[in-house]
């Protein structure tokens, strides 16, 4: 029984710079339910991360949510004003961030920053709250609770602070937790205790997870379903399995390709040709379609609409259109 | 001539740190022996801070050694003969936006190495040689008067790349030469290190902490913890049969981009932290993490030695 929890409807983000407006999400829709592990991926600039701040709506201050709506439980966020979007953000959705280092406070104790999280949202005071530090210290894995709690962020290794930020971020028992990058500065032996962590965190108080990350790897191992991006845009969304084992985006086929994996081992890697496109000049087309090989006419001039593989499975791009329906777009030729 | 164009023996290098009054010594390397064939590939991993980058510049000079012998083609690489010896060494840096002057043109930037060595007669021969390595590195010849601003990451790393190339080494350092790019670009510089390979038999140490891309390029591979060696062997060997307990986890905490073989093995997840490098565990590094360790790790520390088909492992137990 699926439940959606969060469901988010074309969300357009931009950020006005000097250079013009630069427009980091287009059109993004994903729904999360109850309980599940949905997984971003995609490049740097592929608007992955800039759709997760704008659930929390903690962009930089340059950029606005210019379109699209963000429903919590049938509720528009959107529409929001900063006093319930405090009450939303830590109670029911919380945000751990890529950087352990920098996303603690330097000059306050672990203690002081957990208290905080904790008061804020939950009636615990004094002696209660205190407790309840210790006891979700104790739940991320972290020996000597009490002890830690006294000591500042520069005391503790990059693995203890991120388990910090973990603890931090399920203190008041959030439905939805979106984990942005979350081990991308760890080493893999730590990365592989804290994805740990998540997973059973996650059996355990059966929350929603959004994982953001770059790392493929990463989202085989953890994640049920996938959404790929690429320029603001969703290429691609589907069962992990689906996605590995039967990619229909250009830009995930070619992805798969690129990395070094079990099967192709001492043979040559097949690179996406072409670099990362420009988010100043959109093409006016599908967003990948000047890195693609397959393009063709229509690619550059409009945008794909989703279309469905199957019930598991759904990919924006011509080819899979043109495929579904060659005689109705018997004008459309090979570029 | 030796089979070997690299051959390091009981390398060492201490930093002076200042903790308090005191003053420690930070044992960044700590008596590492490796060698590495003419044209092939030695990919060293590790955690970070565990020395592998420390290990790559020490072997250019540029960190004086403690301890140890280094012996390029031959010839041992001293601080007097260093200079000259750069000419057949050279080095990719990590970070493709700090390696590069911001106020030099790509010409300049590729060209200071052919200035130093003085290998050209004109300012023609100079353009030619500068033109025809950007050709190498697969950059438009075009842009040899543009800054390294006007580049993208991967751009950026393939003129660090020309840069290296410009001297016509023999060996070429690279420190995690890809870790800094997009998976899309990752694939398209690593194909350019196995080409350039291929094309001019330079042998590189490949140094990472991504298994995967490091196992994929090299021919063997070295693993390091807390400034020494564990295991050295041949790529595929290590891969799939590790024998010390620091490879098997290393190996087993690393994602493999296909959900079902990933969601079937068994993750090996170490306990706790990298010891501190300043606070080393007597007798073995590892022995605070590894479920092996037994009384004898804590007294004497493990030497590397072959277990066959150069396989070389430094454990008691394993």
């Amino acid at each position: 029984m699926s439940e959606i929890l969060l469901s988010v409807q074309d969300l357009h983000t931009s950020f006005k710079t000097d250079a013009g407006i630069v427009s980091a999400v287009n059109g993004v829709s994903f729904d999360i339910d109850r309980g599940e592990m949905l997984g971003i991926v995609g490049e740097s600039g592929s608007g992955k991360s800039v759709s997760a701040y704008s659930i929390m709506q903690i962009l930089a201050g340059n950029g606005n949510i210019s379109g699209g709506k963000i429903l919590y439980k049938g509720q528009d966020l959107t529409t929001w004003d900063e006093k319930q979007m405090r009450d939303f953000r830590g109670k029911c959705c919380s945000i751990i961030f890529q950087d352990p280092m920098t996303s603690l406070n330097p000059v306050f104790t672990i203690g002081n920053q957990l208290l905080e999280a904790i008061t804020l949202h939950t009636d615990k005071k004094g002696k209660v709250a205190w407790d309840r530090a210790v006891e979700m210290l104790e739940l991320v894995g972290i020996n000597e609770p009490t002890k830690r709690l006294k000591q500042y962020p520069y005391e503790l290794s990059g693995g203890m602070r991120q388990r910090v930020m973990i603890a931090m971020a399920l203190a008041c028992e959030p439905d939805i937790l979106i984990a942005d990058e979350p081990t991308t500065a760890l080493d893999v032996t730590i990365q592989a205790q804290i994805l740990e962590q998540i997973q059973d965190l996650q059996k355990k108080m059966g929350m929603a997870v959004l994982l953001v990350t770059h790392d493929l790897g990463v989202i085989a191992e953890m994640c049920d379903n996938i959404i790929v991006m690429y320029g603001g845009r969703v290429c691609e969304r589907g069962t992990a399995e689906e996605i590995f084992y039967n990619p229909k985006h250009e830009y995930t086929k070619g992805l798969l390709r690129s990395i070094p994996n079990v099967n192709n081992m001492g043979k040559k890697l097949e690179p996406i040709t072409g670099t990362p496109i420009n988010m100043l000049n959109l093409p006016k087309g599908c967003s990948f379609c000047t890195r693609c090989d397959q393009a063709m006419k229509i690619c550059l001039t409009e945008q794909p609409q989703e279309s469905t593989i199957n019930e598991d499975h759904m990919a924006s791009c011509w080819l899979n259109i043109r495929d579904a329906y060659m005689e109705k777009n018997g004008g459309v030729v090979n570029e | 001539m030796s089979e070997n164009i690299l051959e390091v023996q009981h390398l060492k290098q201490y930093f002076k740190v200042r903790n308090g009054w005191k003053l420690l010594d930070l044992k960044a390397v700590d008596d590492v022996s490796f060698t590495i064939k003419h044209g092939q590939t030695l990919g060293l991993v590790g955690e970070s801070g565990c020395g592998k980058t420390t290990v790559g510049r020490t072997l250019l000079h540029l960190y004086e050694p403690t301890d140890g012998k280094i012996i390029f083609d031959g010839e041992e690489v001293t601080s007097k003969n260093i200079t000259a010896m750069r000419k057949k060494m050279q080095m990719v840096f990590q970070d493709p936006y700090s390696s590069l002057n911001p106020r030099m043109t790509v010409e300049d930037i590729i060209g200071e190495p052919l200035d130093v060595h003085k290998l050209y007669s004109t300012r023609a021969e100079r353009r030619d040689k500068i033109l025809s390595l950007m050709e190498t590195v697969g950059l438009n010849a075009e842009h040899a008067t543009r800054y390294a601003h006007e580049f993208s990451g991967g751009q950026r790393q393939r003129i660090g790349i020309a840069r290296a190339l410009a001297v016509d080494p023999k060996f070429i350092v690279c420190d995690e030469p890809v870790s800094a790019l997009d998976v899309s670009i990752q694939a398209q510089v690593i194909n350019m290190f196995e080409e350039l390979q291929e094309r001019l038999g330079v042998a590189y140490l490949f140094i990472a902490h991504d298994l995967l891309v490091v196992q994929h390029i090299s021919d063997r591979i070295a693993v390091m913890y807390l400034g020494k060696l564990v295991e050295v062997a041949d790529a595929d060997e290590l891969c799939n049969e590790p024998v010390h307990p620091y490879t098997q986890s290393l190996l087993s905490a690393v994602p493999i981009p296909d959900p079902k073989i990933t969601k079937a093995r068994q993750r090996i997840v170490l306990e706790g932290d990298v010891p501190s490098p300043l606070h080393m565990p007597t007798g073995c590094p590892f022995r605070t993490r590894c479920k092996y360790a037994t009384e004898q790790c804590a007294q004497v520390c493990p030497e590397l030695t072959d277990r066959g088909n150069g396989h070389f492992v430094a454990c008691h137990n394993r």
